[in-house]
This record gives C-alpha cells, structure tokens and sequence, in this order.
C-alpha cells in the first residue's frame, strides 16, 4: 500500500512536469522517469513482462526516437521556437467533465468488490513475480498471447509492418531545404578558406 | 495472499488523473514533440488499468491487450515523428496551428 502511495506521486509528479517542461528535453526526462514508475508498479501488479516491455519499449525505443527528432530539429540554423501555450475555452467544461466522471467510476468502483479467481484462463495461480509459471511471467503470458490470440498477434506483425513503410515513405529521401542549402555552402567556402590559408603559410 | 492488497478504485483514480493529465498536454501545449508524449501518457494510463484488471481478476487478456497497446504505441510514435521531421525540417518555427494543409 505504501509502495502504491509512493509510486503514485512519483508518476503523477513526472506526468505533471512532463507537460508543463519549458523545454522538450526536460518533457523526455521527466516521462523516462514516469516510465520507469509504471514499470515499478506492473512489478507490483504480477505483470513482470509486461515492466521488462515498458522499459525496454518505452524507456529504450520511444524516448530515443524522441531525443533523436529533438536533436535533428534544434542542430537546424536556428534553434526552433514555437508559439505560446494556449487555454482553449473547452478547457474549462472539460475540467468539469473530468471532476464528474472521476468521481463517479471511483465511488462505483469502492463499492464494487471484484473476486480474484484462484487460476487464470490459461491455467496458472498467483505467485510471486521471478518465479516460473506464474500469473504474469513469461511462459504464462506467451501460452496467453500464442493461443487465444494468436490472430491479434498477427495483426500487430501488419500494424509494425505499415508503421515502417509509412515512416520510410515520410521521411525518407527528400530534397535538401533552402536553409541547408545555404548552410552547406557557407562551410565548404570555410573550409575551402581555411585551405587556402594553410597553403600560404 | 490472492487478493488484491490496493482496492481496485485506487488504480482507476490514479489512471484516470494520469489521463486527464495528458489530455491537458495535448489542449494547451503547442510543440508537437510534447503533445507527443502527452498521447504517450494517456496510453500508458490505459494500459495500467489494463494490468490492474488482469490482476484483480487473474487473467491473461488484460495483459495480452496491454502488450498489443505497447506495440500500437511504438508505431503512432515513429509515425507521428516522421511527420513532425517532414513538416517542420524545413521550418525555424514550429506550431502545429499552422499545420493546415489537409483543412477542408
């Protein structure tokens, strides 16, 4: 319960930093930080793939595709700005919305009890994570993802499938910009400068 | 020890403040990278209560939907971010109002 506690201020705090982060860097590190807290808390809910997932999906793929488009926008000419924040005025009914449906599922969910089975589907118990064959490990959760749904398994194979043909029709081979352009030719007149003047010395 | 030690209405709470936490990202933020990753907070609130509910009722499928959630996750990712490098490759200034191309 405590853990819970903690982890819950942990991802709440990082998840609000992430949003309110001057710069887009600090955003990426404070949402690694709230990564790594859901990682912590799937541990605590036996999903012990699904926290090695989390980390090495989010934490090592997503955020370094982040850093990368980060780093590839700001080495531009000029560092790239972007417009103030903005408060739409469907901010505030959406609050509203918010406050309403939050009260609403948690007051249903207390009073609700929910009866934990003693196996699961497939077969397994509850037992602690990092031990074989329990709810949530790995060979339980591949009897799961191989059997009954085997057809979604394959449908994620075409989704990853599209998602790297759309990225490679994107932003593949293009044209260079007029900035770059101009940018390329302003280092090789320097460097051919720089030449030069090595030659004369 | 097979019951949940956290009642179930705490993880639903926290998902949904999570949630709501990115969906304020994406309305009052305007760089795109970071309207990115508010999109990535909503998922992985989702997915908590995904694994929350596999645990309360001991089974698989809450898990198998998590990891599909992941993966759909990874490829909006590296889409969205192949059109924010074209879109604004070119550009010094980046605000997604002024991505209107496809306007009617």
């Amino acid at each position: 319960m405590i853990l819970f506690w903690a982890l819950a201020i942990v991802l709440l705090a990082s998840a609000a930093w992430c949003i309110t982060a001057k710069r887009p860097v600090y955003s990426v590190v404070a949402l690694l930080l709230n990564f790594a807290a859901l990682a912590a808390m799937y541990l605590t809910l036996n999903a012990e793939f699904l926290a090695v997932m989390q980390v090495i999906v989010y934490s090592g793929a997503i955020l370094m595709l982040f850093l990368f488009v980060i780093a590839l926008l700001s080495s531009g000419v000029a560092p790239f700005s972007v417009g103030p924040n903005r408060v739409p005025h469907i901010v505030y009914p959406t609050i509203v919305l918010v406050l309403v449906t939050l009260g609403s599922l948690t007051w249903a969910l207390a009073r609700t009890t929910i009866t934990t089975p003693v196996s699961s589907p497939s077969g397994s118990t509850f037992g602690p994570p990092g031990t074989a064959d329990v709810f949530g490990s790995v060979a339980d959760f591949g009897k799961a993802l191989f059997t009954t749904n085997l057809l979604a398994f394959e449908i994620t194979a075409l989704i990853l499938l599209v998602a790297v043909i759309g990225v490679i029709l994107l932003a593949g081979d293009q044209p260079a910009s007029e900035p770059t352009k101009r940018r390329a030719e302003e280092v090789r007149r320097e460097m051919r400068e720089a030449i030069l003047r090595e030659g004369d010395r | 020890m097979n019951a949940m030690t956290v009642p179930i209405a705490n993880y639903v709470a926290l998902s949904s403040v999570i949630f709501f936490i990115g969906v304020a990202g994406v309305l009052v933020r305007r760089n795109p990278l970071i309207m990115l990753m508010s999109i990535e907070l909503m998922f992985n609130a989702a997915n908590l209560l995904f694994v929350a509910f596999a645990r309360a009722w001991l089974h698989n499928a809450g898990h198998v939907f998590a990891f599909l959630v992941i993966t759909v996750a990874a490829s909006e990712a590296a889409i969205a971010l192949a059109i924010v490098v074209a879109v604004f490759r070119t550009a010094a200034h980046v605000d997604v109002d002024d991505v209107a191309l496809m306007k009617g």
